[in-house]
């Protein structure tokens, strides 16, 4: 789109057609509805030279076309007489849903996709307004924004759009300030990818314990109303707020992902860790209340404890588990934390983070190959970006690093039943403080 | 409250952003003699599927030139460097795969 507005080049831009819906209808919202799309069979990744020429030879499996017909009329044909690229449809938000009955706004809510198909609370104006009441903040304040990829237009919203959300969720006014600041993080927890990546959230400070938060057995799990509800609430607000979350237009995650239920949502156990908190390590003061948001989250790696003979050559398994894209959040149950102290000597996160990422490696040649790492970082390394461009020289054989030093993360959490503990691969996006939206 | 009594909710979606109308590039008259990019986005192999279609050309449109050119970085960030050779060299462009 960039070259064919910005720059006046005639372009023609080529998708798998399990794209269609959602290529057509970025370039709507981008004023571009009459954009030359031409489309191939999904996939691309894999196939040999010679199954990708049968697709340059065959036809649009979506109009049944050939492809390079399409392709040469793209750049040829004049683009009058296309109706449908006069985008003028009105595109407000209305205040209020048309009355209607408790079972009949339940059916619209879930027909809109306004809800994640489990049930709501229906957000009357005396429930927002208790809601409202739990922060200082005006219900016209704008919070942030936010939007499900990078290619779509980021949507905007408020204090009381926020509350709305929260109440559907099932969530109490007190936790409205953990609620606001995640939805200020701009941060989608219903992020656009093929992966089916979900969110995580850590809470930490303060806010946990008055909210009566649990970062103990069972802290990950729905066992607790605070984590339940808060981290439901970051889904809803996050798929209605940027403007949905639909398969096959707004969210294209090829298997979904369960994680998005609930945004891995709990707090640190601060008072069993032996290390200072996540959001003092991120510039807070323990009296500090903050919510820390990571994206990407999918693969999941786990043991039990922390072996005096081997442990280290457990945690590089574990390491070689992960995809290389993706960095690694150590998740420890409190005793496993301890016991990287009494095996590996790490009194400070600090030590544990530099040990992992002295550890993590693999020879430069399998790195290079994983189709992610071809993906998003290969081409970065190309045009001379570190640490990868030097790692790109080196023989395949070598070992490297696989992940950046400071993308690796260690959060305490767990009631200490046992040492079981594991690597969520996520990548850190940002801590907010809660207090400023109380 | 009965069952058959109407309540008035409020509308949890946010505020869309205003569409704003973009022109298309005019459309060339013919590819004979131009020089015609294609952009490899470097996602999922799509330079090997542009690597196709470059040869696709050679063999039924000579008359084209084609320019293949991968992007400067990842297909997430903007690459001006990239968008301005293509105007100042080229005439057209086929950008792929997206997905």
């Amino acid at each position: 789109m960039t070259i064919e507005a910005k720059y006046g080049v005639p372009t023609v831009a080529i998708h798998t057609d399990k794209f269609d819906r959602v290529v057509r209808s970025v370039a709507s919202v981008n004023g571009m509805a009459g954009l030359r799309q031409v489309f191939v069979p999904q996939p691309v990744m894999g196939k040999s030279a010679r199954e990708l020429r049968a697709y340059v030879d065959g036809k649009d499996p979506l109009t049944g076309r050939p492809v390079m017909q399409e392709v040469i009329e793209g750049l040829t044909a004049p683009p009058s007489g296309e109706g449908g690229d006069r985008i003028e449809y009105d595109r407000s938000t209305p205040r209020l849903v048309e009355p209607d009955t408790e079972e009949s706004l339940h059916r619209l809510f879930m027909e809109n996709r306004w809800t994640d198909y489990l049930p709501i609370v229906l957000p009357t104006e005396e429930r927002v307004a208790a809601m409202l009441a739990a922060t200082r903040r005006k219900p016209d304040e704008i919070v942030g924004r936010m939007r499900p990829t990078h290619f779509r237009e980021a949507w905007q919203y408020t204090v009381e759009k926020v509350a709305v959300n929260a109440v559907m969720a099932g969530a109490r006014p007190e936790y409205f300030p953990v609620i606001l600041a995640l939805a200020a993080t701009g941060v989608s927890a219903r992020g656009s990818t093929t992966s089916s990546m979900a969110a995580m959230a850590v809470v930490n400070g303060p806010i946990r314990l008055e909210i009566k938060m649990n970062a103990g057995t069972g802290a990950l799990a729905p066992y607790n109303h605070a984590n339940a509800t808060i981290g439901r609430a970051y889904g809803l607000l996050s798929q209605n707020l940027q403007g949905g979350s639909v398969p096959g237009l707004t969210y294209m995650g090829s298997q979904g992902n369960n994680y998005a239920y609930n945004s891995i949502t709990f707090p640190e156990n601060e008072e069993r860790s032996p290390w200072e908190p996540f959001h003092v390590q991120h510039g807070f003061r323990p009296s500090d209340s903050t919510v820390s948001v990571f994206s990407g989250c999918r693969g999941t790696a786990y043991t039990l404890g922390i072996r005096e003979k081997h442990w280290r050559e457990h945690v590089r398994n574990m390491l070689r588990g992960m995809d290389p894209h993706v960095p690694p959040v150590f998740v420890l149950d409190p005793i496993t934390a301890r016991q990287f102290i009494d095996r590996g000597g790490f009194t400070k996160k600090d030590a544990l983070i530099d040990w992992i990422y002295e550890n993590a490696q693999m020879p430069a040649g399998e790195y290079w190959d994983y189709q992610l790492v071809q993906n998003y970082i290969y081409p970065r390394a190309t045009f001379g970006e570190e640490p990868w461009a030097s790692k790109l020289k080196v023989a395949p054989d070598q070992m490297i690093q696989v992940f950046k030093r400071d993308d690796i993360h260690v959060v305490v959490v767990g009631g200490e039943t046992n040492g079981y503990w594991r690597i969520m691969g996520a990548t850190y996006a940002k801590t907010v403080s809660v207090d400023d939206w109380r | 409250m009965s069952a058959a009594e109407k309540i008035s909710v409020l509308n949890p979606m946010g505020f869309a952003p205003k569409v704003v109308q973009k022109d298309l590039a005019p459309r060339l008259d013919t590819l004979d003699g131009k020089t015609v990019y294609l952009v490899d986005c470097r996602f999922d192999d799509s330079d090997l599927f542009l690597r196709q279609m470059q040869a696709w050309f050679a063999e039924h449109m000579p008359a084209v030139r084609t320019v293949f050119k991968p992007i400067s970085s990842v297909y997430l960030n903007d690459d001006p460097a990239t968008w301005e050779e293509i105007k100042a060299r080229g005439h057209a462009a086929i950008v792929g795969v997206g997905h």
